[in-house]
């Protein structure tokens, strides 16, 4: 061992150091984090103060006017409205219906494993352009669903022209993608002390007491996930209003990664945009705050999150 | 009692089975509408079986835009999307085991700092990314589409430690002892046992950059460089009528190597859940 221990160089118990370790195998991070997050976020936070759009060789600083239009903008606070509706609707009934299946599929079952890939399939092809323009198709106006509302003796509905409804068949489309979640869910279910349950059984506990009881404190850490992450991608939501109604009609499905999208490239007001999106991250910044906090009073953490 | 219990399951199976169709219906109306014709698509048909099977779809579809066939999208996403995932898994495999077992100075900062991006908005980013990546030349390139995937994934680098932190460190030690440094630990220990991990990561990230839209959308102006989801929404913007049969021919060939990824993996994906489970 002695003689070991003089042969190891000065380099390579340099080379195995925990501080050399440590940002030898973190460096893709730090790197990665630097170049594509830290700085972009740095310059979006200055191009916010100015009037900057692409090509042209001046800038100047306007202060906070981006940030002050904003609320002046019609289209921007219609888009603002319609994306907190959708989040406020989409995120509860995704993780409801994700819960719902998970639970239903945790009995033991050699067709559970099937029939969960079975409830994955829209999560696994949802986010694609095939699949939102397929989406367009059945609820066109002489779409699928329309037929089958007529074949039912109702009236059938022009989706996407009026402005009210045409945001429903996008919130339908993301809570059908409700896979993601339900996996999670499965995975916390199945961590849940088969004990508990029995004593639950002898302390006489019908099924529902059980499940507001035992599961859903248990799986509450699970919960509290995600929502948080639910909520974030919600709000980012983009390809579904692009590809389906291009935020249309009259602005009644203009999410706000859309607008922020328009506004950089469609018509190259980049500071505005920039403001936009910075304001979005506060506007985020705070709803998680919130979740976290409130989530004191209902996340059940007695075993630690993990 | 005993019929009782019986019926019950039967029921249970039905339900689950006839809402789980409902569930894949859309996808299984794409595969229908891509061997139909034009017209029996807008006609908004319930059926899943073609009036007359119409499997020239494929080949007008396959055609593609200005002289560009669909095997060159394909292709082109093929390339993006192995070389991502494949960035991602090392890159994310390596940070997660930096976070998860050595000490070292500023561990917890990092870390921090990879919660936060975690959670901060991609559209944040979008923007002045672009007009970097659009600085330095590289805009209209692949680099901006892979590079980052290189630079390790917070979700996955997350996901990738709630695992790790299930492997016994007693193996780290006896690896130790056994004469492995740390670098060896993390080749010959940590990455084969990671593997279930390293298996979903493979699963999910290959379908998100797949499907993934708005990145080329950005990066992407000239059509020989298009991924297929550019190539697909294409059919929608063509100036003259939709091809819907085409359109949904190449939709569904766009969701093959989705699914052949999803079939092959299947059994891992359980398996990886299952083991982070407490009985793991």
């Amino acid at each position: 061992m002695a003689e070991k221990a003089e042969k190891t160089s000065a380099f390579s118990r340099f080379m195995n150091s925990n501080q050399t370790v440590g940002y030898v195998f973190a460096f893709p991070f730090i790197f990665g984090f630097i170049c594509f997050s830290f700085i972009p976020i740095v310059t979006s936070f200055y191009y916010s103060f100015t009037d900057y759009s692409m090509g042209s060789k001046t800038l100047t600083y306007v202060g906070f006017k981006n940030f002050l239009q904003l609320f002046s903008d019609d289209v921007f606070i219609k888009s603002l409205g319609i994306t907190i509706k959708y989040v406020l609707l989409s995120v509860p009934l995704k993780l409801a219906f994700a819960l719902l299946v998970a639970f239903v599929l945790t009995r033991k079952s050699n067709m559970v494993t099937l029939y969960r890939s079975l409830y994955y399939v829209p999560s696994l092809v949802g986010g694609s352009v095939a699949v939102a323009l397929v989406w367009k198709q059945l609820f066109a106006r002489k779409g699928l669903i329309n037929v089958v509302l007529a074949d039912m003796g109702l009236k059938t509905v022009n989706w996407f022209g009026d402005q009210k409804l045409a945001l429903y068949p996008l919130i339908l489309m993301t809570v059908w993608q409700f896979g993601s979640s339900m996996i999670i869910f499965a995975a916390g279910l199945k961590e849940i002390p088969v004990t508990y349950y029995e004593a639950a059984r002898i302390d006489g506990a019908n099924g529902p007491q059980t499940f507001a009881r035992i599961t859903l404190p248990c799986l509450s850490p699970i919960i509290l996930y995600n929502l948080v992450m639910q909520t974030i991608q919600a709000f980012m939501s983009f390809t579904q209003a692009f590809v389906i109604t291009q935020g249309g009609p009259n602005n009644g499905t203009m999410l706000y990664a859309l607008n922020v999208y328009n506004q950089a490239f469609k018509y190259n007001h980049m500071g505005y945009a920039c403001a936009m999106s910075w304001f979005m991250l506060i506007v985020m910044s705070i709803i998680t705050l919130v979740i976290f906090k409130t989530s004191r009073f209902w996340v059940f953490s007695e075993g630690g999150e993990d | 009692m005993y019929t009782a219990k019986v019926t019950r399951k039967v029921i249970y199976h039905v339900l689950v089975v006839i809402f789980g169709f409902i569930m894949i219906y859309p996808v299984l109306w794409m595969i229908a509408g891509s061997f139909k014709d034009n017209s029996e698509i807008l006609r908004g048909s319930l059926s899943l079986i073609p009036k007359a099977v119409k499997a020239s779809n494929y080949s007008t579809g396959w055609k593609g835009f200005a002289g560009t066939s669909f095997a060159r999208f394909f292709l082109n996403s093929f390339i993006i999307t192995v070389v991502a995932t494949l960035g991602t898994v090392i890159s994310s495999s390596l940070v997660a085991y930096a976070f998860c077992r050595i000490n070292f100075k500023g561990r917890k900062f990092w870390f921090t700092c990879m919660l936060a991006t975690m959670m901060l908005p991609s559209q944040v980013i979008m923007i002045p990314s672009f007009l970097i990546w659009y600085r330095i030349g590289l805009a209209d390139s692949y680099v901006p589409l892979i590079l980052p995937y290189y630079c390790g994934q917070a979700f996955f680098i997350y996901q990738m430690m709630q695992f790790m932190k299930g492997i016994p460190r007693e193996l780290d030690e006896a690896a130790t002892i056994d004469g492995c440094s740390k670098y060896t630990i993390y080749t010959n220990i940590i990455l084969p046992l990671l593997k279930p991990s390293i298996v979903t990561t493979v699963i999910i990230q290959f379908y998100w950059k797949w499907d993934d839209y708005m990145g080329p959308l950005l990066y992407l102006s000239k059509p020989e460089s298009y991924t297929a989801s550019l190539a697909i929404k294409m059919f929608a913007d063509a100036a003259s009528k939709t091809d819907y049969g085409a359109m949904f021919a190449m939709s569904t060939l766009s969701l093959v190597p989705v699914f052949l990824i999803f079939l092959i993996f299947n059994r891992y994906l359980v398996e990886g859940i299952g083991t982070s489970g407490l009985k793991g």
